[in-house]
């Protein structure tokens, strides 16, 4: 999610004015964005000290934790929006972590990488694991311990009782609304609470 | 990165007296301070750094004569350094009830004209921060930049969001609690009792005997000791390497290394801390918990603050974990406050506040840079 495009992108799903509270906010780009942009105000949860540093160096609001460890320290619907970009894909609580995003804020916002993509179908038909730049790891050394698919993620959703507002892939910065399991790097949802 | 070089402390005194939580009052009474930097032309540039329990206002720099007088926090405070003096003006005030020079228990009583000794009043937390603003309004300081603390410091830190929410824009609480667990008001009365039973206490007065109790205040820092490093860096240290290559068979000698270790911490404090301040500055952080006059909700009592905080701790610190820091984040983020809050892994223990840790002092660092932005230095 370091594309520009795909920053901007994200920031339009966010309404003006927002509270918003981001899991896995890297170096606080989007925050910022957000803030300079559309006058949000809120926080970034980040565990690498690197990150954490850096976000303090722009001057966003930054929380060092594990998201592993739950988001206990935030009351219900106490934001906006909370947003989980690239990050779902990093954690092995994925199904408490998406139901407590939903718990945590009025809408949530998830990203990550779709495996389904077509030159990841046709690097795995051809025997080997896509190494893309949305996927840009070799399998043995990759931070995502999860992959999954646009379509997967729909499922998910309904399985936790989330209720999908908005999904779409994104592609080379472009939304990408036809066929987005096919045709997408990217797949993005908007849900809340079912 | 530069050393401030020679520092030299200032006094001020008081003749309004300072009304107490306890009830009690001190109808006059000096501060002793450091200052290091320049105040800019506004006064949006001063830094309040608050000291913990065994330390005063000397926080950076050295004095003339003495080589090894660094300040307590010389590795942050300085030309270049996280806390840049060059853009900085900073404070180190000491607290009344220290034996480093403000009015304390080895002044006289105006009542008696002989030492408080134990009937110095019992002072708390927010009497310090009182004791801190009258200083600063005296320097023609109305609004800190920020307060920076560690440990008690920190505690000091968050009274003055608290009591003063207009006269600071930045809480840099580091290594710190929302208040004490029973655990450590535990070790703080044992440290207490150790002072008060040993045979050269006199109740208190023992200034007119010419002694002071310094086996009860050997024990006392010994036990403080041990709860300020982590086990790792105990074992690390120390382990269980012998002074001799055999076992003694004593109970009375020192057969182990981490025993030499504390015996000497102990000897050293005891020739230069005083004991009526020990139990003072041990009761002051009992005491301290803002959240006691709101029912014990933190949120609400956190309401109050309006500055922009952050807050620091570090993994191994078991006296002030993590979890206590993050109460106060909680109880920040429950009022919608601006707060920053960096978790430091590092190995020293509580003690980490006190060195130069990279990590930790690259985010005080930058968190000081954007206030020097937002100041205009």
């Amino acid at each position: 999610m370091s594309e520009r495009k795909d920053l901007e992108l994200i920031a339009s799903l966010v309404p003006p004015g927002s509270r918003v509270l981001d899991l896995g906010c890297g170096r606080g780009e989007l925050l910022a964005h957000l803030r300079e942009h559309r006058q949000c105000t809120g926080y970034g949860i980040e565990i690498d000290d690197a990150k954490v540093l850096a976000c303090t160096q722009r001057g966003v609001n930054v929380i060092q934790l594990n998201l592993e460890e739950g988001l206990a320290i935030f009351e219900d619907q106490s934001f906006d929006v909370v947003l989980q970009l690239d990050t779902l894909q990093h954690l092995r609580n994925t199904e408490s972590m998406l139901r407590e995003t939903a718990r945590v804020g009025r809408i949530g916002i998830v990203s990550f990488p779709n495996f389904a993509h077509w030159p990841n179908r046709l690097r795995v038909l051809s025997g080997r694991m896509p190494v893309t730049r949305a996927l840009p790891y070799e399998w043995y050394n990759t931070p995502n311990i999860r992959v999954g698919t646009y379509a997967d993620f729909e499922v998910l959703a309904r399985k936790n009782g989330l209720q999908v507002l908005d999904g779409f892939g994104i592609r080379q910065g472009r939304p990408v609304r036809f066929r987005p399991n096919l045709l997408s790097s990217v797949a993005v949802f908007k849900f809340a609470r079912g | 990165m530069g050393s401030l070089g020679h520092v030299t402390p200032a006094s001020m005194s008081f003749d309004a007296p300072l009304p107490l939580r306890s009830g009690a009052q001190l109808s006059n009474y000096t501060l002793v301070y450091e200052t290091y930097g320049r105040l800019n032309a506004d006064k949006s540039n001063a830094v309040l750094v608050c000291h913990a329990l065994n330390a005063s206002h000397h926080v950076a720099g050295t004095y003339e004569g003495q080589p090894r007088s660094e300040g307590w926090w010389d590795n942050l405070v300085g030309p270049g350094k996280p806390l840049d003096t060059d853009r900085f003006f900073v404070i180190g005030i000491n607290n009344p009830g220290s034996c480093f020079g403000s009015t304390g228990p080895t002044h006289p009583n105006p009542a008696t004209d002989r030492p408080w000794g134990a009937d110095f009043p019992v002072v708390t937390v927010e009497d310090w921060v009182q004791a801190q603003a009258r200083l600063l309004q005296a320097l023609g300081i109305t609004q800190l930049a920020a307060v920076l603390g560690g440990s008690l410091g920190g505690m000091q830190a968050l009274s003055w969001a608290l009591q003063f929410p207009q006269r600071l824009r930045h809480c840099v609480a580091i290594a710190t609690a929302p208040n004490l667990s029973a655990q450590n008001i535990a070790f703080n009365e044992v440290a207490r009792r150790a002072i008060v039973t040993d045979p050269d206490f006199h109740g208190g007065h023992y200034y007119a005997h010419g002694v002071v109790p310094k086996r009860g205040l050997r024990v006392a820092r010994m036990i403080g000791h041990i709860t300020y490093l982590s086990d790792d860096v105990m074992e690390a240290k120390f382990g269980r390497e012998l002074r001799a290559a055999e076992l003694g068979y004593s109970t009375q000698e020192i057969e182990f290394q981490i025993e030499s270790y504390l015996r000497h911490q102990g000897d050293k404090f005891s020739e230069y801390f005083d004991a009526n301040t020990y139990l003072l500055i041990t009761r002051a952080l009992d005491y301290f918990d803002p959240a006691r006059e709101h029912g014990g909700d933190l949120a609400r009592a956190m309401a109050a603050a309006t500055a922009k905080f952050l807050l620091v701790s570090f993994t191994t610190d078991w006296r002030f974990s993590p979890a206590r820091s993050r109460e106060i984040v909680k109880a920040l983020l429950d009022n919608r406050r601006d707060v920053s809050y960096a978790e430091i892994d590092a190995p020293h223990g509580h003690d980490a506040f006190l060195l130069d840790d990279p990590r930790y002092h690259g985010v005080l660092k930058a968190y000081f840079d954007r206030i020097g932005q937002e100041v205009g230095v």
